[in-house]
């Protein structure tokens, strides 16, 4: 499922299990959610929190194994939907974490994980053996409104575009190009390490996290408006 | 504090002297009065542009004048105070009838910054001089036409993280790679040069100014609507 180790100031969220492909649903949504409510009651100046995951995937989307499974349509229905539910709450989650966030993207990453790795503030990723997919469009399923407004928030330009009209299987350099990710390193364990020093680097910042989470809200107005969770002035500045 | 010369078409506002031309309410006022002097004389082909004289553009609101008031909540009531009346400065400035250019020669930080990229073009040093948004780091909150302003006119997300988020201090050539300036030049006199050269360019296009300042407010809808700037249909019957 997942798991939350604590290394000084960073926060290491860890999709476990190197035969899975990290699909999310409700155990694995949860697990998550409550995961991050922990990095934010600890959460302290100066914390950061990395996801890094292991595996060939870093997480391939729902588990429609879990939806199809349903006795009727109807329940198909639902079951999708539940999972729609928790991703809204997965994004409002990382959104409002008052820390910087990274996500190490080790392997692929598609529809629902696409999501889960934009969450984050900073997103690397490996060279090779990874590829973004939003296969929605080839699946013919449609991308409701708060996931379109991490899209539109998170990634500008014909990039945003060519990841949700044109059903392509980014990979890292590409990724790279389209400003999509920060960073490519090669092989699994440098796109790890590397997630970490760069958690290191921005929790040595020092910032303070309930200032952080509303200038991050302050630029992602739209989404965080369709979320329920504008933006606030803080009356005291630490100045 | 700052001056207002006329060379031809060209209007030519100054912050003066060597300080950091810090914003509070008294040179906050003196450029309102400015830019109101500049939009009563506005013709066809008139230009402005913004300079400032020493190492700094500015670098924002007088922390200094906000902490005088003695505790943190009416340092904070300061602050806001400041925000409040540099709102108008902005909002001139976005329906200001002519093309705007900032000559930046010097640090442009928080406000200075915001100053800055409130006109239509952003000319810079390239060895000296950086733009910043250190809001992060002194542990501030954004108020909306300033995230607004910055949504609208950086349209690259990774720019915007960065500045926002990271607090990344930002030089010339990072700053014109990455669309944030119109163009970086070494040296203060080229940049100078640079921008008198451009708005003579654009002023012989002899622009009729409220259509100008009209189609500018439509580049920005939601920074308009924040500052509730109006927008006026125009009908010209001859083409």
């Amino acid at each position: 499922m997942c798991s939350l180790e604590k290394r000084g100031n960073l926060f290491i969220l860890i999709l476990t299990g190197q035969n899975g492909e990290h699909r999310l649903n409700p155990n694995l949504f949860s697990s998550i959610i409550s995961a991050l409510s922990r990095a934010k009651a600890e959460s302290t100046r100066g914390s950061a929190l990395v996801t890094v995951s292991h595996g060939k995937f870093f997480c391939n989307g729902f588990d429609l194994d879990w939806v199809n499974a349903a006795g009727s349509d109807e329940e198909t229905q639902q079951r999708f939907n539940l999972l729609l539910d928790y991703l809204k709450q997965l994004v409002l989650a990382f959104i409002s974490l008052p820390m910087p966030t990274i996500a190490a993207v080790n392997g692929h990453a598609a529809a629902g994980g696409v999501v889960l790795a934009l969450c984050h503030d900073y997103v690397l990723m490996r060279r090779h053996r990874s590829v973004l997919y939003m296969i929605d469009l080839d699946l013919g399923i449609k991308i409701p409104e708060p996931f379109m407004a991490l899209f539109r928030a998170k990634i500008s330009g014909s990039a945003r575009r060519d990841l949700l009209l044109r059903g392509l299987k980014i990979k890292g350099e590409e990724a790279l190009k389209m400003g999509i990710v920060e960073a490519v390193y090669d092989g699994e364990e440098e796109v790890t390490n590397s997630g970490i020093e760069m958690a290191d680097d921005l929790a040595k910042r020092n910032w303070h996290g309930e200032f952080y989470v509303e200038i991050r809200k302050g630029l992602y107005s739209e989404l965080c408006d369709i979320l329920g969770i504008a933006s606030k002035a803080i009356a005291t500045p630490k100045l | 504090m700052c001056t207002l010369e006329k060379r031809g078409n060209l209007f030519i506002l100054t912050l003066t002297g060597e300080d950091q031309h810090r914003f509070n309410p008294d040179l906050i006022s003196s450029l309102l009065d400015l830019l109101s002097q500049v939009k009563a004389q506005a013709t066809s082909g008139s230009v402005l542009i913004t300079l400032a004289q020493g190492k700094f553009f500015s670098y924002g609101f007088d922390l200094d004048w906000a902490q005088a008031a003695g505790s943190e909540r009416g340092a904070a009531k300061r602050l806001q105070d400041m925000a409040d009346l540099f709102k108008p400065v902005i909002a001139t400035l976005l329906s200001l009838p002519m093309p705007t250019i900032a000559a930046i020669t010097g640090h442009a930080v928080a406000a200075g910054f915001t100053l800055a990229l409130s006109h239509d073009y952003l000319i810079m040093r390239k060895d000296r001089g950086i733009l910043w948004m250190p809001e992060v780091d002194i542990a501030v909150t954004l108020p909306d036409y300033i995230n607004a302003l910055f949504k609208e006119k950086i349209g690259d997300s990774s720019v915007r993280r960065d500045l926002f988020l990271r607090g990344l201090k930002m030089k010339g050539d990072e700053a014109e790679k990455r669309g944030v300036v119109k163009a970086a030049y070494d040296g203060e006199a080229e940049v100078r040069e640079a921008s008198v050269c451009l708005a003579e360019n654009l002023g012989k296009r002899k622009w009729h100014s409220e259509v100008y300042a009209e189609i500018r407010k439509g580049l920005y809808p939601q920074l308009s609507a924040i500052l509730g700037l109006s927008h006026k249909v125009y009908a010209i019957a001859r083409l």
